[in-house]
């Protein structure tokens, strides 16, 4: 309990959101404030609560693999690539190499578009304007790819269960590589605005800091554990999609506060066009689809599949009963489980770092309502 | 901690354990059935239970022999690997695997709904481990009256994962700070992922009071 000032009223609950742009949604903060200390939050979620695990079990494992993209849709590709992972866990079968080369480049490409989402909103909530036209700027360059691909450019249905759908098309190869030599001066582009700016040190350093003892505590994951110190991530500790083949760093920082979760993703950004290249030099030839029949009917069983999403480890955790409907469908979205950790990140600190410390989360709230 | 303290003996009350939880380890009486005489039944059905495989491990065998009665089978299936735990042996395995065998992170909580079986719940926990790269799920049935104990005196990460699970299939968890609803609207009745709550159901007067509409389909 603060001390009471001589005016007597101690506290003040204030209302943040839902329609808050900083907010990045609908997310509403009801925040306790001592003057303009923060003292303690709670979050009111399910704004945009569609029920994406019910419609999962009334519809077949097909019909279901184009919701997923609309839960995280900066990152539909990556929730695709999960789902398609989880199903074909149950079926017992993998996707061929030349499908999983592609999947890997549009799942890093949307990696980039993500955390350019990410920079651009978080810079701006801090009150550097510039960024946001830059981030977009290139992410275009990215989503002009998935449009050129599978014809939409945020809910893009990229994959199947079991591989592809599209062959990639005249000139992918070309752009992709365009897309990575291009990119890393863009990067730097940004760095020179930021990384040595008095204004983002200040704002950034030292706030909003979890640990990664906290980290784990919270289950939080993504690049706020890495930021903390913590080497792990899904596309390493156990690969998948031939992740195993290709030659990147997993940046880690020490202390964790909002600063570091930056260069984390920064770093993360420039690792992701490594991938990319790499996986673009040598698509192999061959089938894009796997031995699945055109029903999908698992066995009876339940698997739980996660990846490294562009926020976190995003899990699917499905029980089949043996027909064409999933019987379960539970998403493991990182954005709600990074959420719940932001009380602890912002309690004790000042309103304007909850701004902050929102941007740092990198939360979609399609994800964490579904 | 607390958790520690519940006695062995009280494995009375809580649900009739023997109603084995679905996934039985054997790959039991396969509901193969031969051929009814069908005459061009090409190959024989897949069978209609989990045929998951026992958990060869030492950390199977630790479990078991430490949470006897209470551990009902260790299993694996498509490399995946889970315990089957009565409802009050949950949350001591959850602490056990926390602080002896380094599971320090509790990746989700979540539930399934069989409403035809008595224990109409399955309460699955996932953990994992940073030091082992490596993944466990701890999976328990429960009849609909249950309240299992809450983990946040394990993983704090518990608080939403188990209001989420209240909210979405009304299994109320004992010793949570703050049970309420977490997506849905708080007065909402109803909760929406059981399987006798139908795709296009809805709290008609919440619906009525709160958006000023007869229905929202």
């Amino acid at each position: 309990m603060p001390d009471a000032t001589f005016l007597d009223s101690t506290e003040l609950v204030l209302n943040m959101g839902p329609q808050h742009p900083s907010t990045h949604g609908v997310l509403r903060v009801i925040l306790k404030l001592d003057g303009e200390k923060v003292l303690g939050t709670d979050c009111v979620i399910g704004y945009l609560h569609r029920g994406v695990e019910k419609i999962g079990e009334n519809r077949t494992y097909a019909q279901f693999n184009p919701y997923v993209d609309r839960m995280d849709y900066v990152a539909a590709v990556s929730n695709g690539l999960g789902y398609c992972l989880a199903v074909e866990k149950l079926l017992n079968v993998e996707a061929p190499p030349r499908a999983q080369a592609v999947r890997v480049i549009l799942t890093e490409l949307n990696r980039i578009a993500s955390h350019l989402i990410w920079l651009g909103t978080h810079a701006l909530d801090i009150g550097a304007v510039t960024p946001l036209f830059y981030c977009f700027r290139e992410r275009e360059e990215a989503l002009k790819i998935f449009e050129n691909y599978c014809g939409a450019r945020l809910t893009t249905h990229a994959f199947r269960i079991g591989g592809l759908q599209y062959e990639t098309y005249e000139g992918f190869e070309r752009e992709v590589k365009a897309f990575c030599k291009m990119f890393g001066p863009k990067v730097d582009e940004y760095e020179e605005l930021l990384t040595n700016n008095r204004i983002w040190i200040g704002r950034l350093k030292g706030v909003g800091v979890l640990s990664a003892d906290e980290c784990k505590e919270y289950g939080v994951t993504g690049p706020l554990l890495r930021a903390a110190g913590v080497k792990w991530d899904l596309r390493k500790a156990q690969p998948y999609s031939g992740y195993e083949k290709y030659d990147f760093e997993i940046p880690t920082r020490e202390t964790g506060d909002t600063y570091d979760r930056y260069v984390v993703r920064m770093q993360e950004m420039r690792q992701a066009a490594r991938i990319i290249e790499q996986a673009v030099e040598n698509i192999p030839e061959g089938p894009i689809m796997g031995k699945v029949g055109k029903v999908i009917k698992p066995p009876v069983g339940e698997a739980y599949v996660s990846i490294e999403a562009p926020k976190g480890e995003l899990g699917y955790y499905i029980v089949s009963d043996g027909s064409t409907q999933p019987y379960r469908v539970r998403v493991r979205p990182p954005s709600f489980v990074n959420l719940q950790a932001l009380d602890r990140m912002v309690r004790g600190g000042l309103i304007a770092d909850v701004v902050a410390v929102i941007g740092t989360l990198d939360i979609v709230l399609g994800e964490v309502d579904r | 901690m607390p958790d520690e303290q519940k006695p062995e003996g009280s494995e009375g009350p809580p649900p009739a354990q023997g109603g084995a939880p679905t996934p039985p380890a054997k790959p039991a009486a396969p509901a193969a059935k031969p051929a009814p005489p069908k005459p061009a039944a090409p190959a024989s059905k897949p069978p209609a239970v989990m045929m998951a495989t026992p958990w060869d491990s030492d950390l199977a065998r630790d479990l078991t022999d430490r949470f006897p009665g209470r551990v009902l089978a260790t299993s694996t299936y498509l490399g995946q690997n889970f315990i089957v735990a009565t409802p009050d042996g949950a949350i001591p395995v959850l602490e056990y695997l926390k602080l002896e065998a380094d599971f320090d992170y509790l990746v989700d909580i979540t539930a399934v709904d069989w409403p035809k079986r008595p224990e109409r719940f399955d309460l699955v926990y996932v953990v994992y481990s940073f030091a082992r790269n490596e993944r466990v799920r701890i999976k328990t049935a429960l009849p609909e009256s249950f309240h299992p104990q809450t983990a946040i005196d394990v993983h704090l990460t518990a608080n939403w994962l188990e209001r989420e699970v209240f909210d979405m299939f009304g299994i109320e968890f004992a010793g949570h700070p703050d049970m309420r609803r977490i997506l849905m609207p708080e007065e909402w009745e109803g909760y929406p992922l059981r399987k006798d709550y139908s795709i296009i159901q809805q709290d008609q007067r919440w619906v009525r009071e709160n958006l000023g509409i007869e229905s929202g389909q």
